[in-house]
Protein backbone atom coordinates (compact mmCIF):
# COMPACT_ATOMS: atom_id res chain seq x y z
CA UNK A 1 0.00 0.00 0.00
CA UNK A 2 2.72 2.40 1.08
CA UNK A 3 4.68 1.43 -1.98
CA UNK A 4 1.72 2.28 -4.18
CA UNK A 5 1.34 5.68 -2.57
CA UNK A 6 5.03 6.39 -3.01
CA UNK A 7 4.97 5.37 -6.64
CA UNK A 8 1.85 7.45 -7.14
CA UNK A 9 3.55 10.47 -5.60
CA UNK A 10 6.66 9.93 -7.69
CA UNK A 11 4.55 9.79 -10.84
CA UNK A 12 2.78 12.99 -9.82
CA UNK A 13 6.09 14.78 -9.16
CA UNK A 14 7.45 13.56 -12.48
CA UNK A 15 4.33 14.65 -14.33
CA UNK A 16 4.47 18.01 -12.55
CA UNK A 17 8.10 18.37 -13.54
CA UNK A 18 7.35 17.45 -17.13
CA UNK A 19 4.38 19.80 -17.14
CA UNK A 20 6.48 22.63 -15.73
CA UNK A 21 9.19 21.92 -18.27
CA UNK A 22 6.69 21.89 -21.11
CA UNK A 23 5.20 25.11 -19.84
CA UNK A 24 8.51 26.86 -19.32
CA UNK A 25 10.32 25.55 -22.35
CA UNK A 26 10.79 27.92 -25.23
CA UNK A 27 13.03 27.12 -28.14
CA UNK A 28 16.24 29.03 -28.72
CA UNK A 29 15.95 31.01 -31.93
CA UNK A 30 18.75 30.69 -34.44
CA UNK A 31 21.57 33.21 -33.86
CA UNK A 32 22.31 35.42 -36.83
CA UNK A 33 25.35 37.35 -37.99
CA UNK A 34 24.85 40.94 -36.85
CA UNK A 35 23.14 42.72 -39.76
CA UNK A 36 24.94 45.68 -41.30
CA UNK A 37 23.58 49.03 -40.23
CA UNK A 38 23.19 49.98 -43.90
CA UNK A 39 20.70 47.14 -44.39
CA UNK A 40 18.01 49.13 -42.54
CA UNK A 41 16.21 51.96 -44.35
CA UNK A 42 16.78 55.40 -42.77
CA UNK A 43 13.06 56.09 -42.42
CA UNK A 44 12.57 52.88 -40.44
CA UNK A 45 15.48 53.74 -38.15
CA UNK A 46 14.09 57.25 -37.61
CA UNK A 47 10.71 55.82 -36.69
CA UNK A 48 12.40 53.40 -34.30
CA UNK A 49 14.22 56.29 -32.64
CA UNK A 50 10.89 57.98 -31.90
CA UNK A 51 9.48 54.75 -30.51
CA UNK A 52 12.55 54.17 -28.35
CA UNK A 53 11.83 57.62 -26.94
CA UNK A 54 8.19 56.75 -26.36
CA UNK A 55 9.33 53.72 -24.34
CA UNK A 56 12.26 55.67 -22.81
CA UNK A 57 14.27 52.47 -23.20
CA UNK A 58 17.49 54.35 -22.38
CA UNK A 59 16.28 55.05 -18.84
CA UNK A 60 16.58 51.42 -17.74
CA UNK A 61 19.05 50.17 -20.34
CA UNK A 62 21.77 52.70 -19.48
CA UNK A 63 23.81 52.61 -16.27
CA UNK A 64 24.49 55.89 -14.51
CA UNK A 65 27.40 57.42 -16.39
CA UNK A 66 27.51 54.40 -18.72
CA UNK A 67 27.14 54.12 -22.47
CA UNK A 68 23.64 54.47 -23.84
CA UNK A 69 21.76 51.16 -24.17
CA UNK A 70 24.72 49.14 -22.84
CA UNK A 71 22.71 48.05 -19.78
CA UNK A 72 23.93 47.61 -16.21
CA UNK A 73 21.32 49.80 -14.54
CA UNK A 74 20.22 48.14 -11.31
CA UNK A 75 16.49 48.03 -10.65
CA UNK A 76 15.52 47.40 -7.03
CA UNK A 77 12.67 44.97 -7.52
CA UNK A 78 11.86 44.34 -3.87
CA UNK A 79 13.08 40.76 -4.39
CA UNK A 80 16.65 41.70 -5.25
CA UNK A 81 18.45 43.88 -7.77
CA UNK A 82 17.83 43.09 -11.41
CA UNK A 83 20.35 44.59 -13.83
CA UNK A 84 19.28 45.70 -17.26
CA UNK A 85 21.01 44.10 -20.20
CA UNK A 86 23.01 45.40 -23.12
CA UNK A 87 20.67 46.08 -26.04
CA UNK A 88 23.32 47.45 -28.39
CA UNK A 89 24.04 45.18 -31.37
CA UNK A 90 27.29 43.83 -29.93
CA UNK A 91 27.53 40.21 -31.12
CA UNK A 92 28.83 38.73 -27.87
CA UNK A 93 27.35 40.83 -25.07
CA UNK A 94 24.44 42.63 -26.74
CA UNK A 95 21.63 41.64 -29.08
CA UNK A 96 23.78 41.54 -32.24
CA UNK A 97 22.90 37.90 -32.87
CA UNK A 98 19.19 38.40 -32.32
CA UNK A 99 17.00 38.08 -35.39
CA UNK A 100 14.03 40.35 -35.84
CA UNK A 101 11.81 37.41 -34.86
CA UNK A 102 13.79 36.94 -31.63
CA UNK A 103 13.45 40.63 -30.81
CA UNK A 104 9.71 40.57 -31.41
CA UNK A 105 9.33 37.42 -29.31
CA UNK A 106 11.22 39.08 -26.43
CA UNK A 107 9.00 42.15 -26.59
CA UNK A 108 5.77 40.19 -26.95
CA UNK A 109 6.42 37.21 -24.69
CA UNK A 110 9.33 38.10 -22.40
CA UNK A 111 11.57 35.33 -23.76
CA UNK A 112 15.21 35.90 -24.70
CA UNK A 113 16.70 34.66 -27.97
CA UNK A 114 18.16 31.61 -26.22
CA UNK A 115 14.72 30.61 -24.93
CA UNK A 116 15.19 31.70 -21.30
CA UNK A 117 12.45 33.67 -19.59
CA UNK A 118 12.99 37.36 -18.91
CA UNK A 119 12.02 38.87 -15.58
CA UNK A 120 8.99 41.16 -15.60
CA UNK A 121 11.23 44.05 -14.55
CA UNK A 122 11.39 44.17 -18.35
CA UNK A 123 7.80 45.29 -18.99
CA UNK A 124 6.92 42.83 -21.74
CA UNK A 125 3.45 42.66 -20.18
CA UNK A 126 3.04 46.09 -21.81
CA UNK A 127 5.25 45.67 -24.86
CA UNK A 128 3.12 42.71 -25.88
CA UNK A 129 0.57 45.32 -26.99
CA UNK A 130 2.96 46.91 -29.51
CA UNK A 131 2.39 46.10 -33.18
CA UNK A 132 4.92 44.06 -35.16
CA UNK A 133 5.27 47.03 -37.48
CA UNK A 134 6.46 49.28 -34.64
CA UNK A 135 8.68 46.56 -33.21
CA UNK A 136 10.38 46.17 -36.59
CA UNK A 137 11.20 49.87 -36.53
CA UNK A 138 12.50 49.58 -32.98
CA UNK A 139 14.63 46.61 -34.01
CA UNK A 140 16.05 48.62 -36.90
CA UNK A 141 16.90 51.44 -34.51
CA UNK A 142 18.70 49.27 -31.96
CA UNK A 143 20.58 47.26 -34.60
CA UNK A 144 21.97 50.50 -36.03
CA UNK A 145 23.30 51.82 -32.67
CA UNK A 146 27.05 51.61 -32.09
CA UNK A 147 27.79 48.18 -30.60
CA UNK A 148 29.16 48.36 -27.06
CA UNK A 149 30.94 45.45 -25.40
CA UNK A 150 29.42 45.24 -21.93
CA UNK A 151 28.76 42.00 -20.06
CA UNK A 152 25.52 41.82 -18.13
CA UNK A 153 25.89 42.22 -14.38
CA UNK A 154 24.70 39.37 -12.18
CA UNK A 155 21.29 39.89 -10.61
CA UNK A 156 21.11 39.59 -6.85
CA UNK A 157 17.82 37.68 -6.78
CA UNK A 158 17.88 34.97 -4.10
CA UNK A 159 17.36 31.30 -4.94
CA UNK A 160 14.81 30.06 -6.03
CA UNK A 161 13.58 33.36 -7.52
CA UNK A 162 16.71 33.38 -9.63
CA UNK A 163 15.46 30.34 -11.58
CA UNK A 164 14.24 31.82 -14.81
CA UNK A 165 12.06 28.82 -15.69
CA UNK A 166 9.88 29.70 -12.70
CA UNK A 167 8.96 32.87 -14.53
CA UNK A 168 6.69 30.67 -16.61
CA UNK A 169 4.58 30.31 -13.47
CA UNK A 170 4.56 34.08 -12.96
CA UNK A 171 3.40 34.51 -16.52
CA UNK A 172 0.55 32.07 -15.94
CA UNK A 173 -0.57 34.20 -13.01
CA UNK A 174 -0.07 37.71 -14.36
CA UNK A 175 0.44 37.63 -18.10
CA UNK A 176 -2.40 37.34 -20.53
CA UNK A 177 -0.89 35.34 -23.37
CA UNK A 178 -3.93 35.82 -25.53
CA UNK A 179 -4.34 39.56 -25.32
CA UNK A 180 -2.09 40.27 -28.29
CA UNK A 181 -1.41 43.72 -29.65
CA UNK A 182 -3.53 46.70 -28.61
CA UNK A 183 -7.02 46.68 -30.06
CA UNK A 184 -8.72 50.04 -30.53
CA UNK A 185 -11.65 50.57 -28.20
CA UNK A 186 -14.93 51.22 -29.93
CA UNK A 187 -16.67 54.43 -28.91
CA UNK A 188 -13.39 56.26 -28.29
CA UNK A 189 -11.75 58.67 -30.70
CA UNK A 190 -8.73 57.78 -32.82
CA UNK A 191 -6.73 60.22 -30.73
CA UNK A 192 -7.79 58.51 -27.50
CA UNK A 193 -6.89 55.13 -28.93
CA UNK A 194 -3.53 56.39 -30.13
CA UNK A 195 -2.86 57.70 -26.62
CA UNK A 196 -3.95 54.43 -25.05
CA UNK A 197 -1.75 52.45 -27.44
CA UNK A 198 1.29 54.55 -26.54
CA UNK A 199 0.57 54.70 -22.80
CA UNK A 200 -0.37 51.06 -22.30
CA UNK A 201 2.16 49.66 -24.75
CA UNK A 202 5.62 51.17 -25.18
CA UNK A 203 4.98 53.89 -22.59
CA UNK A 204 4.26 51.23 -19.92
CA UNK A 205 2.98 54.03 -17.65
CA UNK A 206 1.18 51.68 -15.31
CA UNK A 207 4.40 49.78 -14.62
CA UNK A 208 5.29 52.59 -12.21
CA UNK A 209 1.92 54.23 -11.54
CA UNK A 210 0.01 51.09 -10.51
CA UNK A 211 0.71 49.34 -7.19
CA UNK A 212 1.99 45.79 -7.36
CA UNK A 213 0.98 42.72 -5.38
CA UNK A 214 3.28 40.58 -3.22
CA UNK A 215 4.49 38.69 -6.28
CA UNK A 216 5.24 41.82 -8.29
CA UNK A 217 2.20 41.72 -10.56
CA UNK A 218 0.32 44.93 -11.29
CA UNK A 219 -2.86 45.08 -9.20
CA UNK A 220 -5.44 45.44 -11.93
CA UNK A 221 -8.05 46.43 -9.35
CA UNK A 222 -5.97 49.48 -8.44
CA UNK A 223 -5.02 50.57 -11.94
CA UNK A 224 -3.16 53.91 -11.88
CA UNK A 225 -3.75 54.38 -8.15
CA UNK A 226 -0.11 55.51 -7.68
CA UNK A 227 2.75 53.46 -6.28
CA UNK A 228 6.05 53.84 -4.43
CA UNK A 229 9.17 53.49 -6.54
CA UNK A 230 12.70 53.70 -5.21
CA UNK A 231 11.76 56.04 -2.35
CA UNK A 232 9.71 58.25 -4.66
CA UNK A 233 6.01 58.07 -5.30
CA UNK A 234 4.69 57.62 -8.83
CA UNK A 235 1.49 59.62 -8.32
CA UNK A 236 -2.01 58.39 -9.02
CA UNK A 237 -3.13 58.99 -12.61
CA UNK A 238 -6.75 58.26 -11.86
CA UNK A 239 -9.39 60.37 -10.13
CA UNK A 240 -7.79 59.71 -6.73
CA UNK A 241 -4.91 62.12 -7.52
CA UNK A 242 -5.07 64.73 -4.75
CA UNK A 243 -3.85 67.75 -6.78
CA UNK A 244 -5.95 70.84 -5.93
CA UNK A 245 -6.54 71.63 -9.60
CA UNK A 246 -7.68 68.90 -11.99
CA UNK A 247 -5.08 67.42 -14.33
CA UNK A 248 -6.80 68.55 -17.50
CA UNK A 249 -5.88 67.55 -21.00
CA UNK A 250 -3.97 70.83 -21.48
CA UNK A 251 -2.13 70.46 -18.17
CA UNK A 252 -1.15 66.90 -19.00
CA UNK A 253 0.04 68.02 -22.41
CA UNK A 254 2.12 70.88 -20.96
CA UNK A 255 3.63 68.56 -18.41
CA UNK A 256 4.44 65.73 -20.81
CA UNK A 257 5.70 68.07 -23.54
CA UNK A 258 7.73 70.54 -21.46
CA UNK A 259 8.23 68.85 -18.09
CA UNK A 260 6.16 71.41 -16.22
CA UNK A 261 2.54 72.28 -15.60
CA UNK A 262 1.96 75.69 -14.06
CA UNK A 263 -1.00 74.22 -12.16
CA UNK A 264 0.80 71.20 -10.70
CA UNK A 265 4.57 71.35 -10.71
CA UNK A 266 7.51 69.92 -12.59
CA UNK A 267 8.77 66.47 -13.49
CA UNK A 268 11.45 65.11 -11.17
CA UNK A 269 13.14 61.82 -10.39
CA UNK A 270 12.73 59.12 -13.01
CA UNK A 271 9.78 61.01 -14.54
CA UNK A 272 12.33 63.49 -15.92
CA UNK A 273 13.74 60.71 -18.05
CA UNK A 274 10.26 59.85 -19.27
CA UNK A 275 9.81 63.46 -20.40
CA UNK A 276 13.20 63.38 -22.12
CA UNK A 277 12.15 60.20 -23.93
CA UNK A 278 8.78 61.59 -24.96
CA UNK A 279 10.61 64.61 -26.41
CA UNK A 280 11.27 62.42 -29.49
CA UNK A 281 7.54 62.12 -30.16
CA UNK A 282 5.60 64.57 -32.32
CA UNK A 283 3.17 66.94 -30.57
CA UNK A 284 0.19 64.95 -31.83
CA UNK A 285 1.32 61.79 -30.02
CA UNK A 286 1.94 63.64 -26.76
CA UNK A 287 -1.46 65.26 -27.11
CA UNK A 288 -2.98 61.80 -27.64
CA UNK A 289 -1.48 60.55 -24.38
CA UNK A 290 -2.87 63.63 -22.62
CA UNK A 291 -6.32 62.98 -24.09
CA UNK A 292 -6.20 59.39 -22.86
CA UNK A 293 -5.23 60.23 -19.28
CA UNK A 294 -7.51 63.26 -19.04
CA UNK A 295 -10.35 60.88 -19.85
CA UNK A 296 -9.13 58.28 -17.35
CA UNK A 297 -8.81 60.77 -14.48
CA UNK A 298 -12.20 62.35 -15.10
CA UNK A 299 -10.74 65.88 -14.86
CA UNK A 300 -13.45 67.34 -17.09
CA UNK A 301 -15.93 66.79 -14.25
CA UNK A 302 -13.85 68.97 -11.91
CA UNK A 303 -13.18 71.73 -14.42
CA UNK A 304 -16.13 73.82 -13.23
CA UNK A 305 -14.54 74.18 -9.77
CA UNK A 306 -11.05 74.99 -11.03
CA UNK A 307 -11.30 78.78 -10.59
CA UNK A 308 -12.49 78.38 -7.03
CA UNK A 309 -9.75 75.84 -6.26
CA UNK A 310 -7.14 78.22 -7.70
CA UNK A 311 -8.37 81.12 -5.59
CA UNK A 312 -8.32 78.94 -2.49
CA UNK A 313 -4.78 77.77 -3.20
CA UNK A 314 -3.50 81.30 -3.83
CA UNK A 315 -5.04 82.46 -0.56
CA UNK A 316 -3.19 79.67 1.24
CA UNK A 317 0.00 80.56 -0.64
CA UNK A 318 -0.13 84.11 0.67
CA UNK A 319 -0.82 83.25 4.30
CA UNK A 320 0.97 85.58 6.66
CA UNK A 321 3.59 83.60 8.59
CA UNK A 322 3.24 86.00 11.52
CA UNK A 323 5.70 88.26 13.33
CA UNK A 324 7.57 85.33 14.84
CA UNK A 325 7.26 82.58 12.26
CA UNK A 326 7.48 78.94 13.30
CA UNK A 327 10.69 77.11 12.45
CA UNK A 328 9.35 75.59 9.21
CA UNK A 329 8.09 78.99 8.06
CA UNK A 330 11.51 80.52 8.73
CA UNK A 331 13.13 77.85 6.60
CA UNK A 332 10.60 78.54 3.86
CA UNK A 333 11.20 82.30 3.99
CA UNK A 334 14.99 81.93 3.93
CA UNK A 335 15.39 79.12 1.44
CA UNK A 336 12.26 78.80 -0.70
CA UNK A 337 10.29 82.05 -0.99
CA UNK A 338 12.77 83.86 -3.26
CA UNK A 339 11.83 81.45 -6.06
CA UNK A 340 8.47 79.97 -5.00
CA UNK A 341 6.59 83.04 -3.78
CA UNK A 342 3.69 84.10 -5.97
CA UNK A 343 1.82 87.36 -5.50
CA UNK A 344 -1.49 88.08 -7.19
CA UNK A 345 -4.29 85.80 -8.25
CA UNK A 346 -2.34 83.26 -10.28
CA UNK A 347 1.15 81.77 -10.21
CA UNK A 348 3.86 82.75 -12.67
CA UNK A 349 5.23 79.96 -14.88
CA UNK A 350 8.77 80.43 -13.55
CA UNK A 351 7.64 80.25 -9.91
CA UNK A 352 6.29 76.77 -9.20
CA UNK A 353 3.46 77.37 -6.72
CA UNK A 354 3.73 75.11 -3.70
CA UNK A 355 0.05 75.44 -2.79
CA UNK A 356 -0.79 73.87 -6.16
CA UNK A 357 1.98 71.31 -6.05
CA UNK A 358 0.99 67.70 -6.64
CA UNK A 359 4.01 66.80 -4.54
CA UNK A 360 3.02 68.77 -1.44
CA UNK A 361 -0.58 67.60 -1.79
CA UNK A 362 0.59 64.00 -2.38
CA UNK A 363 -0.03 61.14 0.02
CA UNK A 364 3.55 60.72 1.21
CA UNK A 365 6.50 63.08 1.72
CA UNK A 366 9.03 61.07 -0.32
CA UNK A 367 9.01 63.20 -3.47
CA UNK A 368 9.12 66.44 -1.49
CA UNK A 369 12.10 65.25 0.55
CA UNK A 370 14.00 64.01 -2.48
CA UNK A 371 13.52 67.32 -4.26
CA UNK A 372 14.58 69.39 -1.23
CA UNK A 373 17.68 67.23 -0.73
CA UNK A 374 18.79 66.88 -4.32
CA UNK A 375 17.20 69.82 -6.13
CA UNK A 376 16.09 69.80 -9.75
CA UNK A 377 18.67 69.87 -12.53
CA UNK A 378 18.50 72.05 -15.60
CA UNK A 379 17.59 69.04 -17.74
CA UNK A 380 14.85 67.93 -15.34
CA UNK A 381 11.53 69.59 -14.78
CA UNK A 382 11.06 72.94 -16.47
CA UNK A 383 13.53 73.35 -19.34
CA UNK A 384 16.53 75.46 -18.29
CA UNK A 385 15.24 76.05 -14.78
CA UNK A 386 17.30 74.90 -11.85
CA UNK A 387 16.78 74.36 -8.14
CA UNK A 388 19.80 73.66 -5.95
CA UNK A 389 19.64 70.78 -3.51
CA UNK A 390 19.54 71.72 0.14
CA UNK A 391 20.92 68.40 1.39
CA UNK A 392 24.01 70.05 2.86
CA UNK A 393 22.24 73.22 4.04
CA UNK A 394 19.23 71.94 5.92
CA UNK A 395 19.36 69.28 8.61
CA UNK A 396 16.69 66.63 9.11
CA UNK A 397 14.91 68.79 11.67
CA UNK A 398 14.78 71.77 9.27
CA UNK A 399 13.38 69.65 6.45
CA UNK A 400 10.82 67.98 8.70
CA UNK A 401 9.69 71.37 10.00
CA UNK A 402 9.51 72.75 6.46
CA UNK A 403 7.45 69.75 5.34
CA UNK A 404 5.05 70.17 8.26
CA UNK A 405 4.74 73.91 7.63
CA UNK A 406 4.01 73.61 3.90
CA UNK A 407 1.69 70.64 4.32
CA UNK A 408 -0.20 72.49 7.05
CA UNK A 409 -0.31 75.96 5.54
CA UNK A 410 -0.48 75.25 1.78
CA UNK A 411 -2.84 72.28 1.64
CA UNK A 412 -5.97 70.95 3.26
CA UNK A 413 -4.52 67.44 3.42
CA UNK A 414 -3.87 65.52 6.61
CA UNK A 415 -0.31 65.81 7.97
CA UNK A 416 2.28 63.41 6.59
CA UNK A 417 3.29 60.59 8.91
CA UNK A 418 6.78 60.10 10.23
CA UNK A 419 8.57 62.71 8.12
CA UNK A 420 11.88 62.59 10.10
CA UNK A 421 12.25 58.86 9.37
CA UNK A 422 11.50 59.50 5.70
CA UNK A 423 14.14 62.27 5.58
CA UNK A 424 16.72 60.00 7.19
CA UNK A 425 15.85 57.23 4.74
CA UNK A 426 16.07 59.52 1.73
CA UNK A 427 19.47 60.80 2.84
CA UNK A 428 20.83 57.27 2.83
CA UNK A 429 19.42 56.69 -0.61
CA UNK A 430 20.10 59.95 -2.43
CA UNK A 431 23.61 60.22 -3.83
CA UNK A 432 23.18 64.01 -3.99
CA UNK A 433 22.77 64.22 -0.24
CA UNK A 434 25.60 64.02 2.30
CA UNK B 1 35.78 69.67 -17.44
CA UNK B 2 32.65 71.76 -17.37
CA UNK B 3 31.81 74.41 -19.93
CA UNK B 4 29.26 77.16 -19.45
CA UNK B 5 28.69 80.79 -20.38
CA UNK B 6 29.91 83.33 -17.85
CA UNK B 7 28.66 86.85 -18.53
CA UNK B 8 28.21 86.00 -22.18
CA UNK B 9 31.57 84.33 -22.81
CA UNK B 10 32.19 80.59 -22.83
CA UNK B 11 34.41 79.33 -20.04
CA UNK B 12 35.72 75.83 -19.38
CA UNK B 13 36.62 74.89 -15.84
CA UNK B 14 38.71 71.92 -14.83
CA UNK B 15 37.65 71.28 -11.26
CA UNK B 16 35.81 68.65 -9.25
CA UNK B 17 32.15 68.37 -10.21
CA UNK B 18 30.97 69.27 -6.72
CA UNK B 19 32.99 72.51 -6.55
CA UNK B 20 30.58 75.28 -5.61
CA UNK B 21 29.89 77.65 -8.48
CA UNK B 22 30.76 80.51 -6.12
CA UNK B 23 34.34 79.26 -5.78
CA UNK B 24 34.58 78.83 -9.53
CA UNK B 25 33.41 82.40 -10.13
CA UNK B 26 35.64 84.00 -7.50
CA UNK B 27 38.76 81.87 -7.42
CA UNK B 28 38.97 80.29 -10.87
CA UNK B 29 37.32 82.93 -13.05
CA UNK B 30 38.64 85.73 -10.84
CA UNK B 31 35.42 87.74 -10.58
CA UNK B 32 35.15 89.04 -7.04
CA UNK B 33 31.84 90.87 -7.17
CA UNK B 34 29.91 87.82 -5.98
CA UNK B 35 30.35 87.37 -2.23
CA UNK B 36 30.65 84.45 0.14
CA UNK B 37 28.31 84.78 3.10
CA UNK B 38 27.01 81.64 4.76
CA UNK B 39 27.89 78.87 2.31
CA UNK B 40 24.55 77.10 2.80
CA UNK B 41 22.19 79.17 0.66
CA UNK B 42 20.61 81.01 3.57
CA UNK B 43 21.92 84.59 3.21
CA UNK B 44 21.77 85.45 -0.50
CA UNK B 45 25.18 87.18 -0.75
CA UNK B 46 26.32 84.76 -3.48
CA UNK B 47 23.27 85.22 -5.72
CA UNK B 48 23.92 85.06 -9.48
CA UNK B 49 21.67 84.32 -12.45
CA UNK B 50 21.41 80.88 -14.01
CA UNK B 51 19.66 81.08 -17.37
CA UNK B 52 18.33 84.47 -16.34
CA UNK B 53 17.06 83.62 -12.86
CA UNK B 54 18.53 84.20 -9.40
CA UNK B 55 20.19 81.21 -7.72
CA UNK B 56 22.51 80.82 -4.75
CA UNK B 57 25.90 80.00 -6.23
CA UNK B 58 27.35 78.65 -2.97
CA UNK B 59 25.08 75.58 -3.05
CA UNK B 60 25.16 75.16 -6.82
CA UNK B 61 27.74 72.56 -7.83
CA UNK B 62 29.83 73.12 -10.95
CA UNK B 63 28.34 70.02 -12.62
CA UNK B 64 24.86 71.55 -12.40
CA UNK B 65 25.76 74.55 -14.58
CA UNK B 66 27.06 72.64 -17.61
CA UNK B 67 25.98 74.55 -20.74
CA UNK B 68 24.08 77.07 -18.64
CA UNK B 69 24.31 80.81 -18.96
CA UNK B 70 25.60 82.37 -15.73
CA UNK B 71 25.45 86.11 -15.08
CA UNK B 72 27.19 87.77 -12.17
CA UNK B 73 26.97 91.36 -10.98
CA UNK B 74 29.84 92.14 -13.38
CA UNK B 75 27.68 91.02 -16.30
CA UNK B 76 24.29 92.40 -15.26
CA UNK B 77 24.91 95.51 -17.36
CA UNK B 78 27.99 96.08 -19.51
CA UNK B 79 28.47 99.60 -18.13
CA UNK B 80 27.32 98.90 -14.58
CA UNK B 81 24.29 101.06 -15.38
CA UNK B 82 21.44 98.64 -14.74
CA UNK B 83 18.48 100.59 -13.30
CA UNK B 84 18.98 98.73 -10.02
CA UNK B 85 22.63 99.77 -9.86
CA UNK B 86 21.70 103.37 -10.59
CA UNK B 87 18.91 103.28 -8.01
CA UNK B 88 21.29 101.79 -5.45
CA UNK B 89 23.53 104.82 -5.82
CA UNK B 90 20.71 107.32 -6.08
CA UNK B 91 19.17 106.11 -2.80
CA UNK B 92 22.59 105.54 -1.17
CA UNK B 93 21.34 102.08 -0.29
CA UNK B 94 24.56 100.29 0.67
CA UNK B 95 26.10 100.78 4.05
CA UNK B 96 28.94 98.27 4.22
CA UNK B 97 27.99 96.98 0.76
CA UNK B 98 28.86 93.32 1.28
CA UNK B 99 25.41 91.96 0.46
CA UNK B 100 24.58 94.34 -2.36
CA UNK B 101 25.61 92.29 -5.40
CA UNK B 102 23.44 89.46 -4.17
CA UNK B 103 20.61 91.86 -3.35
CA UNK B 104 20.76 93.42 -6.82
CA UNK B 105 20.86 90.08 -8.64
CA UNK B 106 17.86 88.81 -6.66
CA UNK B 107 16.02 92.11 -7.18
CA UNK B 108 16.59 91.87 -10.94
CA UNK B 109 14.66 88.59 -11.01
CA UNK B 110 11.99 90.11 -8.77
CA UNK B 111 11.40 93.04 -11.14
CA UNK B 112 11.35 90.72 -14.14
CA UNK B 113 8.54 88.74 -12.46
CA UNK B 114 6.78 91.70 -10.83
CA UNK B 115 7.40 94.90 -12.83
CA UNK B 116 5.44 96.87 -10.24
CA UNK B 117 6.28 95.04 -7.01
CA UNK B 118 4.22 95.53 -3.87
CA UNK B 119 5.82 95.62 -0.43
CA UNK B 120 4.59 92.06 0.07
CA UNK B 121 6.27 90.94 -3.18
CA UNK B 122 9.55 92.58 -2.18
CA UNK B 123 9.46 91.24 1.38
CA UNK B 124 8.77 87.68 0.25
CA UNK B 125 11.18 87.47 -2.66
CA UNK B 126 14.00 89.36 -0.90
CA UNK B 127 13.57 87.54 2.41
CA UNK B 128 16.44 85.19 1.70
CA UNK B 129 18.86 88.10 1.11
CA UNK B 130 20.15 89.25 4.46
CA UNK B 131 21.60 92.70 5.15
CA UNK B 132 23.47 92.88 8.42
CA UNK B 133 23.46 96.69 8.25
CA UNK B 134 19.65 96.58 8.22
CA UNK B 135 19.40 98.73 5.11
CA UNK B 136 16.13 97.00 4.22
CA UNK B 137 14.11 100.20 4.02
CA UNK B 138 16.48 101.68 1.45
CA UNK B 139 16.71 98.37 -0.42
CA UNK B 140 12.95 98.39 -0.83
CA UNK B 141 13.04 102.04 -1.94
CA UNK B 142 15.79 101.34 -4.49
CA UNK B 143 13.89 98.38 -5.92
CA UNK B 144 10.76 100.49 -6.40
CA UNK B 145 12.78 103.27 -8.00
CA UNK B 146 14.47 100.87 -10.42
CA UNK B 147 11.18 99.16 -11.21
CA UNK B 148 9.63 102.55 -12.01
CA UNK B 149 12.50 103.41 -14.34
CA UNK B 150 12.22 100.06 -16.08
CA UNK B 151 8.46 100.43 -16.49
CA UNK B 152 9.04 103.91 -17.89
CA UNK B 153 11.63 102.77 -20.40
CA UNK B 154 9.45 99.82 -21.34
CA UNK B 155 6.58 102.23 -21.97
CA UNK B 156 8.78 104.34 -24.27
CA UNK B 157 9.96 101.42 -26.35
Amino acid sequence: MLKRILIGLLVLVLLGGIGMFALAWRPALQPIDPPRASSFPDALVAKGEQLAGAGYCATCHTAKGGQTYAGGFGLESGFGTIYSTNITPDADTGIGRWSEAAFIRAMHEGVARDGTHLFPAFPYTHFTKVTDEDLKALYAYFMTRPPVKAEAKRNTLPFPLSIRALQAGWKLLFFDFDQGVYQAQAGKSDEWNRGAYLAEGLGHCSACHTPRNALGGERTGALYAGAPIEGWLAPALNASNPAPLPWTQDDLYDYLRSGASIHHGVAAGSMSEVIQGLAKLPDADVRAIAVYFADRNGSAAQAANADQALAKAMAMAQRDPGVVPEHGAQVYLSACASCHYNGGAAPLPARPELALSSTINGPDPGNFIHIVLGGIGQKDGMPGAYMPGFGMSLNDEDISALAAYLRGSRTTQAPWNDVPAAVAGARKQSPAAP
Amino acid sequence: MTTFQLNGSPITIDAAEDTPLLWVIRDLAGMKGTKFGCGIGMCGACTVHLNGRAVRSCITPLAAVADASITTIEGLDPQGQHPLQKAWIETQTPQCGYCQSGQIMQAATLIKDYPNPTDADIDAVMNGNLCRCMAYVRIRKAIKLAAAEMRGSAAHE
